[in-house]
């Protein structure tokens, strides 16, 4: 019976490695990666969880990791399909998972109740469910740097400075194309209160997953509505589709902002010349100029240990990748400087976000000078007082072309409280009380420091 | 040798009319429910059975929904995914409606609500069948799915369209939805509920209307004039398969990813339904078990041989691997045995009896 013997071999063979894999993780800080490098969104899926390992590797290799303690890994291809998040997550949670980053709002929105039951924190930098930027209604969520609706005010600031002024947007026509997800849903709100405030027109064009199909709808954009501006809040093969349609119907691309999911260079090349001109939010810089990003060239790259391409260091997701977790890295440190430097659990890292303050002297000395704005996390404001600004694509690169934008968190915040307070009480949960701090702060704090 | 029926004799309608004639098998069923209802909960991590057992079976009730129409009554439906989306978001309005409702009563409405639909959307199948039908009801899924993405209503004005369960008992404080619950309240729960509809559905085409179904399958014009009354009883699969598919669609939503939007009843749901049904055989209440395991069971063990043998493999490889085995099987499948993973075990059956001898 020689294929029994084979099985026979190969499951013993199996249980070894199985146990020697099993002893590796103890001493380490566990990191769980939901990745997608599968399925219509990996073009866009595949740079950000490149920056995450590459950044994670650097940490590693220059400083032994974090105050002497490790990091490990581990990956799940989620494919962006929300019940594949959930099967990863649940394969991937450990006490000692220091968050989870599911990138992926649907998925988030899976997420939100499990991870706070098990006490992960769930950072969702730049999407995810908006009004969980309210601490005491959401402890575990943290969603810094900017939320969508903070990216959706900044849309309209800049449209308004274009046009001469908020006044100036009476009458006009504003269309919003998104993906008819949780994610493309999330700036609707914002943008009607913005549209009832400013008077002027918003049209609603609903795109359905993937986004390969989108001739009808910019028809009615392009020779239809025609509309001053249109602002896209799209994802992986939709970007590009939808660039490529604006073009087909002549529809100017200096009139044409993405959102920062929206505006990298998968989303820009497929479409050729016809993208020149395209804009989008973001919220990290872009290049190799930066010292944390030669640090992953010296020490990832340069070691022949890089994890995707060389040529990928330094575009708009892989760096936002790293930006993440740059962040990530950072929280875990503060959490170390309050429960000591030692492996420690999701319970504990969260008090380290709480304590997030990543200051304009914190950015440089992480490697990241002019890279970002200030980030400060406090219990009852878990966006941290972010900012965003708009690049312009010239066919090569990206090129940042305003100012940094700081949303009107005066506006906002109390919108997160509301859409917060109401989940709490359709779930019967009890706001946690938040010592001292009255909301908003970071607006008051983030002032000064913005461009 | 073990597995055989002699001298086990059938001395009354009852004995001979039952679900299991065969006295080894039920033991086995015993067994197999002894298993599920108390060694997999002793021994079962939170993994196995949130992430794995659960969505098992949620999947084994909406397959056992659409076989009811497609494999007993022969009528095509790609609409699946529409009448779980009713469900799961019936259930929610009902429950934010009236949290004191026992989240039972939540789930059995949930389910009248998509026979309700059901039934609306089955009236075309009284004029068309086949491939037509199978049209006719694409219609409802997308109709469906695009209505509660479209209506804010349906998500009580939730900004971004999505619903999460809200915690609720089953007794007392033992909270079975949302994600408080245990895994193994939750698992049990959707146990529970799994094991009684599908003795409902088993004894219900064992009956007089599973019997008139299968005479419309095989061929309506001779159904009717023997008297089955076509428009009673095509719209009865239709409302039967609906309030399966809407409960199950319920336990989706509550039960297992506690929150949902409807994009995620899609029409690959439906399409995940229907090969689970094929794969699993038509017209077989076991097969929506097997077909059930085969499509959700199968790609998350080989998404996880990497990490048991302990192999650092690329996550992207894994799951174009994933995609290729599963192809490569469902085709071995179907052209070893086109009637599905039910025929074969019922093959395997018939051979056991003779065994150890050949013939």
């Amino acid at each position: 019976m020689p294929i029994t013997r084979l099985l026979c071999a190969a499951l013993a063979a199996a249980s070894l490695l199985g146990l020697g894999g099993a002893a590796v993780a103890q001493e380490d800080q566990f990191v769980p990666l939901l990745v997608y490098r599968t399925g219509p969104y990996a073009p866009n899926g595949i740079p950000t969880a490149n920056g995450w390992v590459d950044y994670l590797k650097m940490i590693n290799a220059r400083d032994g990791g974090i105050n002497g303690v490790p990091l490990s890994w581990e990956e799940c291809d989620t494919a962006y399909n929300n019940d594949r998040g959930v099967e990863c997550y649940e394969r991937l949670k450990r006490p000692t998972a220091a968050a989870m980053m599911p990138l992926s709002t649907g998925i988030t929105y899976a997420l939100i109740d499990r991870a706070s039951a098990d006490k992960i924190p769930l950072f969702t930098s730049g999407y995810g469910r908006t009004s969980a930027s309210y601490g005491p209604v959401f402890p575990y969520v943290f969603t810094a740097p900017i939320t969508y609706w903070g990216g959706a005010d900044v849309v309209i600031n800049y449209i308004a400075d274009q046009e001469g002024g908020y006044d100036q947007l009476a009458g006009k026509k504003i269309v919003l194309v998104y993906h008819d997800s949780a994610y493309g849903k999330e700036p609707i709100g914002t943008l009607e209160k913005l549209a009832a405030e400013h008077g002027f027109e918003l049209e609603l064009i609903p795109v359905p997953h993937p986004g390969l199909e989108q001739k009808a709808a910019w028809l009615r954009i392009g020779r239809q509505i025609r509309p001053d501006w249109t602002v896209m809040w799209g994802w992986g093969v939709m970007n590009s589709t939808a660039v490529k349609e604006a073009a087909a119907v002549g529809y100017p691309m200096e009139r044409f902002i993405g959102n920062w999911w929206a505006g990298a260079e998968p989303d820009v090349v497929p479409a050729g010349d016809a993208a020149v001109g395209y804009k989008a939010l973001n919220f990290n810089g872009v290049g190799t100029e930066f010292q944390a990003i030669q640090d992953i060239l010296t020490h990832v790259h340069d070691a022949g240990n890089g994890t995707g391409a060389r040529e990928e260091v330094g575009s708009v997701l892989y760096n936002r990748g790293v930006f993440m977790m740059a962040m990530l890295v950072e929280a875990i440190r503060q959490a170390q400087a309050i429960h000591g430097e030692q492996v420690l659990t999701g319970e504990q890292i969260r008090d380290g976000w709480e304590a997030l303050n990543l200051t304009e002297e914190r950015l440089a000395a992480l490697g990241l000078a002019n890279f970002t704005k200030p980030v400060q996390i406090t219990c009852v404001d878990h966006e941290g007082g972010g900012q965003a600004f708009i690049q312009q694509w010239d066919g090569e690169q990206w090129q940042q072309i305003s100012d940094w934008y700081l949303p009107n968190r005066e506006m906002l915040f109390p919108m997160y409280r509301e859409d917060a307070l109401a989940y709490a009480e359709e779930k019967g949960t009890e706001p946690r009380e938040c010592e001292g701090v009255a909301a908003p702060t970071s607006t008051a704090q983030a002032a000064p420091a913005g461009g | 040798m073990i597995y055989r029926d002699a001298g086990q004799f059938k001395t009354s309608y009852a004995s001979d009319q039952a679900i299991l004639p065969i006295s080894q098998d039920r033991w086995f069923m015993l067994g197999l429910l002894f298993l599920a209802f108390v060694v997999i909960p002793l021994i079962g991590s939170d993994y196995w059975l949130s992430t794995i057992l659960v969505p098992f079976l949620v999947f084994s009730l909406a397959a056992i929904g659409l076989n009811i129409l497609t494999g007993y009554a022969g009528l095509v439906s790609l609409g699946t995914g529409g009448f779980m989306a009713c469900g799961a978001f019936a259930a929610y309005k009902i429950t934010t409606a009236f949290p004191e409702l026992n989240i039972v009563l939540v789930f059995l409405s949930s389910g009248v609500i998509a026979a309700g639909v059901g039934i609306l959307f089955g009236l075309p199948s009284l004029r068309i069948k086949g491939f037509y039908l199978a049209v006719a009801t694409l219609a409802a899924q997308f109709f469906l799915v695009w209505m509660f993405n479209k209506f804010p209503w349906f998500t009580n004005y939730s900004p971004s369209g999505v619903i999460s369960a809200p915690p609720r008992a089953i007794w007392g404080d033992v909270i079975v939805t949302g994600a408080t619950a245990t895994p193994h309240a939750r698992y049990l729960f959707a146990l529970g509920m799994v094991v009684i509809l599908a003795l409902m559905a088993k004894n219900m085409v064992r009956a007089n209307i599973g019997r008139e179904w299968m005479a419309v399958r095989d061929m309506d014009i001779a159904a009717e004039i023997i008297g089955i009354p076509m428009l009673r009883t095509k719209l009865l699969a239709f409302a039967v398969s609906s309030f399966y598919c809407g409960v199950a669609g319920a336990a989706w939503a509550f039960i297992y990813t506690g929150s949902v939007e409807a994009l995620a009843f899609d029409i690959n749901r439906s399409f995940q339904v229907l090969f689970m049904v094929i794969i699993g055989g038509l017209g077989s209440i076991l097969g929506c078990f097997l077909g059930a395991a085969f499509i959700v069971l199968l790609p998350i063990f080989i998404s996880n041989v990497p990490g048991i043998l302990g192999v650092n493999v690329a996550v992207d490889l894994v799951s174009h691997v994933e995609f290729m085995i599963l192809g490569i099987l469902i085709l071995f499948f179907l052209i070893v045995e086109p009637h599905g993973l039910a025929r074969l075990w019922q093959i395997a059956k018939e051979k056991l009896r003779l065994w150890p001898f050949p013939h």
